[in-house]
C-alpha cells in the first residue's frame, strides 16, 4: 500500500462509520487534498437513475469539497470504445458488460482497483459471486454499482394470489395456470422489443430454462463457447420457449416482438387481464403500469421455480459494472465511497435497484426488499449469460430469439446461425 | 456575460474577418507577380482553407480507415489479414442482405424525396400559403432522430387483433376493416425496410424540396412567360422549361440523397435494430465497430460504401462539364 | 457594375409567374397541396398531443382519443424536462455551439465553390468530384483519429473543437451546393464585369455572394439543423473530456434511463428542441423569394 493510500483509509473508514462497521477517527485534513478536484464520471443513467446517482455522490462532494461531473449516454459502446482507443478517457466509468470490462483491463486501460477499495469490507459486504465477476487476470476491475434479478414471475394478486400457495416447481407452475385459465385471456405476457438490444427478454427466459434443466455447469460453459447451440442440453430450452411461454403467450409470437418490455406487463393490470405472469427482472418496477401500481397489493412476485430439482436454488442475476481508468486520488476516493453501504444505501432508496451490497437495505417496499434477499442468499448465482458472451454472440442470440418468437425461423434454422456465430465470436 | 461568449463572438465576428483579410492579403501578395503565375497560383489559394478542413477532418482518416481494413479485429497486436475482411463481407448472408437493403434504400428513398420535393416546390409555388405549406413539409427534418424513433414507434405500433390499436396507421386500416399489420416486424417482402424508408422520406422530403424551390426562385420568369405567349401548356411550360432548367439542382439533391441513403443508418438502429430483413451496410458498420470492437471489419465496410459512390461521382464529372459547356 | 449586383424587388416577378387558371384546376391544386401537408402534419401532430397526455394512458390508447371525453391533458412532461437538471446550460451551450459552427464553413465554402466555379486550374472537376465525394465518408469513422490528435492539442472538451470538427464534416456538402448554384450563374454576368476589370474579389463580394443568397439561405439552415441535432459529435468530443459544455441533445438524452424508461419525454422534449430552428427556417423564408436571383442577372 502507498504511503498516499495509507492516509486515504481513514476516510473511507469515515464514510463507513454509518454502516457500523468500524470505528475510527477520520483526520479531515485528507478531505482538503481533494478540494475544488473533479472526477469526470461516464455511465449508461438517465433519467431517474442519473438523478438517483447525483444524489448518491451528493454526500462524498460535500465531504470531500470534490466535484462529480456526470455524462450520462446510452450509446455508452461508442463512447468508450472511441475513448479508448484514441486515450482520451474520463475517471470512471460504467461498463457495457464483463467482455469489454477484460478487454479494456487486458489493454492496460482500465486500472486494477484491489489496492483502491477497502477489500476487506468489500469482499464481507458483497455477494461472492458478483466479487469474482469483477475479476481479470486475478485483479478486481469492476465493481456492481447496481444490481438486479432477472427471471422474477410477476404477477397480479387480484386475478390470482399465487403467493398464498406459490408453486415450487415448473410443473405445479403449469398446473396451477391450467386450472386459473378462466381469469386471464392467456398465461405468459411477453415483450420483446428493445431498440437496438430488441430480443434480451426472451434470451432471460431461455437462460432461466437452460440453468434449471441443465444445471449451472453447462450454463457456464455455455457462455463460455464451450458447449454448442444445437447441443440437446440448449436445445431443449429453446423447445420449451417456444412450446410452453409463446404458445401461450397473450397475442402470440408477433404481438410478443411488436411489444417494448415495459409495456409487457400491462395486459397483467388490464380487466379482463391479458396474461396471468410476465417473467422479467426485478428493475421492471420502474416501468409503464407497474410504476402507478402498489407494489404487493397490485402486482407481486414469486421466484422462477425449479424445473430439474438437482439444479435448486439456482438464481440468475445482472448488474451494472463500473471501473477506474484513471490514477487520480479524486477518482480513487469515489471509487471506495461508491461501494460502501452508505452510498449503496441512497441508491436502493430511490427504487428500481438491487445494491450487491448486502447492508444497504434502505429498499422502498416489500418488494424488492424480497428480490434483495433471494440475491444475497442465493446458494447459486449466475450472472446473465448472454452479457456473459462477446458481444457479437449476445448480438446473434439477441436476434436469434426475435427471429424464432416471430416465427419467421424456426429452432433448427435459429441454432445454425448462432453455431455459426459462435465459431467466428469467441476468436480474437 | 462569460468567457465563452467572449470566445464566440471572437469566433463568429473572427473567423469571416480573418478569411476576407486572408483573401485580401494574398490578392496583394499575387499582384506583384506575373499574370500566368496568378492565374496558376490563385485558385490553390482560394481553396486552401477548405482543403485544410477537409484534408484532416475527412481525407486523412480515410486513408486510415483503408489501411486499417487489412488487418484484423484486434487493437493490441495488429496483425496484417490481407483481404480477409473483404472476403468476410463478401461472403456473410447478413452483409449482402444489408446490401440488398441499400438497393431498395437508394433506389425508393432517393425516388421518393426527390420526387415528392420537386412536386412540392412547384405546387407550393403557385398557392398564397406557400410558406405555411413549406414548413409543414419541412418540419420533420427539424426533429432529432430520437424524437423521429418516438413518434414512429406511434405511428406504426402494433396491438394484438380484436384489442384497440394505439398506432395511427393500424387504426386508420381498421376503420376499413383491414390489419392489423405489424409494420415494423415484417420481413416477407421486405415491408419493414419499406416502413422504414418511409420515415425517412417524411424527415428528408423538406431537405430536396428547400433546395429545388430555392432554384425555381432563380428561374428567370420571363423565360415561362414568353413559352406561354408561344401557346405552350402549363404542362408544356413545365416540361420544356422549368424541369430542365432545374436539372443541374436537381442532380445534386439527387446525389446528395444516394449518399444519404448509403449513409442510411440511425433510423434502422431505433427502430428494428436491424432485425426483420432492415439490415443496412452502415449499421452493419456501426455495429462492428462500437459494439464488437472489430475495427478490421468495420473499416472494410466503410471502403465498400466509399466505392459504391464511384459511379455516382463519374455521372457528376460529366454532368459538371455539360453544365460548363452550355453556360 | 454596382446596378448589376442589385437585388430588386420581388413583386413584379413574382404576379408575372401566376396566371389565372381554371378553376377546377385551381381546387385540384388546393386539394393535393392540403393533402400532402396533412399526410406530413399527422405525426407531428401526433406527438405534440401525446407530449400534452399523462404518461399512463400513452401505451393503452391513440393520441386522437385525447379530443374526446374525459379530456385528460397535462403540462407534467414538459415540467419535468424543464426540471432536467442543467437543460437551461444545455440550451446555452448548443447555441454557442451551433452559430459559430453555422458560420465558418458558410464562409469557408463559399471561397472553394467561387474558386471550383470561375477559375481555373489543372484537375479542378477532379478534385471536385474528390470533395463532393468525401459526403459519403461515415462521420463514425474519423471520431478516432480527430478524437487523437484533439488530445493532443489540448482541444477535448473545448468548443473549439466542435466548431472546427462540424465545418470539415460540412463542407464537401456546402461546397457542392455553393458550386453548383454559382456555377450556373449567367457566365455573361460574370464575363463582362471581368471584362470591366473587375478582379476575383469583386465578382466574388459584388456578384457571386449577393445572387447566391438563396443557395446561402438554404445552407445555413441545413448546417445550423445538423448541428443542433447533433450528439455523437458532442459526446465524442466534448463529453468524453468535459460535460460542462455538452450541447442540449446530451441533456434530452439523458432524460431517458438506461433501460429506456421515461421516453414519454422525448415528445415534449422534442418541440423544446426544435423551437429555434423553426424559428430560423421562418426567419431565413424571405429569401427564398422570387427576384433575388433574377433581378441580379436582369440588372
Amino acid at each position: 500500500m502507498n504511503p498516499w493510500l495509507r492516509r486515504m483509509v481513514p476516510v473511507a473508514v469515515l464514510a463507513l462509520a454509518a454502516t457500523g462497521c468500524s470505528t475510527g477517527d477520520g483526520s479531515s485534513s485528507d478531505d482538503t487534498d481533494l478540494k475544488g478536484k473533479t472526477v469526470n464520471v461516464i455511465g449508461t443513467w438517465g433519467g431517474d437513475e442519473q438523478a438517483a446517482f447525483l444524489k448518491m455522490v451528493e454526500p462524498w462532494e460535500q465531504q470531500t469539497g470534490a466535484k462529480v461531473k456526470y455524462t450520462g449516454t446510452r450509446d455508452i459502446n461508442t463512447v468508450l470504445t472511441t475513448g479508448v482507443a484514441s486515450g482520451v478517457l474520463p475517471d470512471l466509468a460504467g461498463l457495457p458488460g464483463p467482455g469489454q470490462m477484460a478487454e479494456y483491463a487486458k489493454a492496460g486501460k482500465l486500472l486494477p482497483l484491489d489496492d483502491v477499495l477497502d477489500i476487506d469490507t468489500y469482499r464481507a459486504d458483497t455477494a461472492p459471486a458478483l466479487v469474482e465477476l469483477g475479476k481479470t487476470e486475478g485483479k478486481i476491475h469492476g465493481v456492481f454499482i447496481k444490481a438486479a434479478i432477472k427471471g422474477l414471475i410477476w404477477y397480479n394478486p387480484k386475478v390470482y394470489d399465487y403467493g398464498a400457495n406459490p408453486p415450487k416447481t415448473w410443473a405445479d407452475l403449469t398446473t396451477q395456470a391450467k386450472a386459473n385459465q378462466g381469469k386471464a385471456k392467456n398465461i405468459w405476457c411477453l415483450g420483446l422489443e428493445s431498440g437496438a438490444a430488441s430480443g434480451w427478454p426472451a434470451t432471460d427466459w431461455i437462460e432461466d430454462l437452460v440453468l434449471r434443466t441443465a444445471g449451472p455447469e453447462v450454463y457456464v460453459k455455455w457462455y463460455e463457447g464451450k458447449v454448442k447451440w444445437s447441443d440437446p442440453a440448449i436445445r431443449r430450452a429453446f423447445q420449451m420457449y417456444v412450446d410452453e411461454v409463446v404458445a401461450n403467450g397473450y397475442g402470440g409470437g408477433k404481438t410478443a416482438v411488436a411489444t417494448n418490455f415495459g409495456n409487457a406487463g400491462d395486459p397483467l393490470f388490464a380487466s379482463p387481464a391479458g396474461c396471468q405472469f410476465l417473467h422479467q427482472a426485478s428493475f421492471i418496477t420502474g416501468f409503464s403500469q407497474f410504476k402507478s401500481h402498489k407494489a404487493g397489493t397490485d402486482y407481486n412476485f414469486m421466484p422462477f421455480p425449479d424445473i430439474d430439482p438437482q439444479y435448486s436454488g439456482a438464481v440468475e442475476g445482472a448488474g451494472d459494472l463500473f471501473g477506474m481508468f484513471k490514477d487520480t486520488p479524486a477518482a480513487k476516493s469515489l471509487m471506495k465511497y461508491l461501494v460502501t453501504a452508505q452510498a449503496q444505501d441512497i441508491w436502493v432508496k430511490a427504487g428500481g435497484a438491487l445494491s450487491a451490497n448486502k447492508n444497504a437495505a434502505s429498499y422502498p417496499d416489500d418488494v424488492s426488499k424480497r428480490s434483495a434477499e433471494i440475491l444475497a442468499n442465493a446458494k447459486t448465482f449466475v450472472f446473465d449469460a448472454s452479457d456473459s458472451m462477446p458481444t457479437a454472440m449476445n448480438d446473434a442470440f439477441w436476434k436469434a430469439t426475435v427471429a424464432l418468437t416471430n416465427g419467421s425461423k424456426n429452432i433448427d434454422q435459429v441454432l445454425g446461425d448462432l453455431d455459426n456465430a459462435q465459431k467466428d465470436a469467441y476468436e480474437s | 456575460m462569460d468567457s465563452r461568449l467572449i470566445t464566440a463572438v471572437q469566433v463568429v465576428v473572427g473567423v469571416p474577418a480573418v478569411l476576407i483579410a486572408y483573401v485580401w492579403l494574398t490578392e496583394r501578395l499575387l499582384a506583384a507577380t506575373s499574370n500566368r503565375w496568378q492565374r496558376r497560383v490563385r485558385p490553390w489559394l482560394w481553396l486552401a482553407p477548405a482543403l485544410g478542413f477537409l484534408g484532416f477532418f475527412l481525407v486523412y482518416p480515410t486513408i486510415r480507415t483503408i489501411m486499417r481494413s487489412m488487418y484484423g479485429k484486434n487493437e493490441l497486436k495488429q496483425e496484417f489479414v490481407g483481404l480477409d475482411n473483404y472476403r468476410w463481407f463478401f461472403t456473410n448472408s447478413d452483409a449482402l442482405g444489408s446490401l440488398l437493403n441499400n438497393v431498395l434504400w437508394l433506389v425508393f428513398f432517393t425516388a421518393f424525396t426527390v420526387g415528392i420535393g420537386l412536386l412540392v416546390a412547384v405546387l407550393v409555388d403557385r398557392v398564397r400559403y406557400e410558406a405555411l405549406a413549406k414548413s409543414i413539409i419541412f418540419l420533420p427534418l427539424a426533429i432529432s432522430m430520437v424524437a423521429a424513433g418516438v413518434i414512429w414507434k406511434f405511428m406504426y405500433d402494433y396491438k394484438p387483433p380484436g384489442s384497440t390499436q394505439t398506432g395511427t396507421v393500424n387504426a386508420l386500416i381498421g376503420t376499413l376493416g383491414l390489419g392489423p399489420v405489424g409494420w415494423l416486424q415484417s420481413p416477407g417482402f421486405r415491408l419493414s425496410t419499406f416502413a422504414l424508408i418511409a420515415v425517412m422520406v417524411w424527415m428528408w422530403t423538406g431537405f430536396a424540396m428547400v433546395i429545388i424551390s430555392a432554384a425555381l426562385k432563380g428561374i428567370d420568369p420571363e423565360l415561362l412567360e414568353a413559352a406561354r405567349v408561344d401557346g405552350a401548356s402549363e404542362w408544356q411550360v413545365f416540361r420544356r422549361v422549368t424541369l430542365p432548367l432545374l436539372g443541374p439542382t436537381l442532380a445534386v439533391v439527387s446525389t446528395t440523397m444516394i449518399i444519404t441513403s448509403l449513409k442510411m443508418f440511425d433510423i434502422v438502429y431505433t427502430l428494428t435494430s436491424g432485425n426483420y430483413d432492415t439490415e443496412v451496410v452502415a449499421n452493419l458498420m456501426i455495429k462492428q465497430m462500437f459494439t464488437f470492437g472489430d475495427f478490421g471489419r468495420a473499416s472494410a465496410v466503410a471502403v465498400v460504401l466509399l466505392l459504391a459512390i464511384v459511379p455516382i461521382m463519374a455521372f457528376n464529372i460529366r454532368k459538371f462539364r455539360t453544365q460548363e459547356s452550355i453556360r | 457594375m454596382t446596378a448589376v449586383a442589385t437585388p430588386k424587388a420581388s413583386g413584379t416577378a413574382r404576379a408575372g409567374a401566376r396566371r389565372p387558371a381554371r378553376p377546377r384546376r385551381r381546387l385540384a391544386l388546393h386539394l393535393a397541396v392540403v393533402a400532402l401537408m396533412v399526410l406530413w402534419a399527422v405525426p407531428t401532430v401526433g406527438l405534440l398531443v401525446s407530449s400534452f397526455r399523462p404518461q399512463s394512458e400513452l401505451s393503452t390508447s391513440g393520441w386522437w382519443t385525447a379530443f374526446a371525453p374525459p379530456y385528460h391533458f397535462t403540462m407534467d412532461n414538459y415540467r419535468d424536462v424543464f426540471q432536467q437538471s442543467g437543460i437551461g446550460e444545455a440550451f446555452v451551450n448548443s447555441l454557442f455551439i451551433a452559430i459559430p459552427a453555422t458560420i465558418i464553413p458558410l464562409f469557408v465554402a463559399a471561397f472553394a465553390a467561387y474558386a471550383f466555379s470561375w477559375m481555373e486550374f489543372p484537375g479542378r472537376d477532379l478534385l471536385f468530384v474528390v470533395v463532393v465525394g468525401l459526403l459519403v465518408v461515415p462521420l463514425q469513422t474519423t471520431l478516432i483519429p480527430v478524437l487523437k490528435l484533439f488530445a493532443e492539442w489540448g482541444l477535448t472538451g473545448q468548443f473549439l473543437s466542435v466548431w472546427l470538427a462540424h465545418t470539415g464534416y460540412g463542407l464537401p456538402f456546402a461546397v457542392y451546393l455553393l458550386r453548383n448554384f454559382m456555377g450556373s450563374l449567367p457566365r455573361a454576368v460574370f464575363e463582362s464585369a471581368y471584362m470591366d476589370g473587375a478582379s476575383h474579389v469583386t465578382a466574388f463580394f459584388r456578384l457571386a455572394v449577393p445572387m447566391s443568397v438563396p443557395a446561402f439561405a438554404a445552407l445555413a439552415i441545413f448546417q445550423f439543423l445538423f448541428v443542433w441535432n447533433d450528439l455523437l459529435v458532442a459526446l465524442i468530443y466534448i463529453g468524453l473530456a468535459n460535460s460542462d459544455n455538452l450541447p442540449m441533445t446530451a441533456a434530452i438524452a439523458n432524460l431517458v434511463n438506461s433501460l429506456g424508461g421515461g421516453w414519454y419525454l422525448l415528445g415534449a422534449a422534442a418541440f423544446v428542441s426544435m423551437a429555434l430552428p423553426l424559428g430560423v427556417f421562418f426567419l431565413l423564408q424571405r429569401y427564398f423569394v422570387r427576384g433575388i436571383v433574377g433581378g441580379a442577372v436582369k440588372g
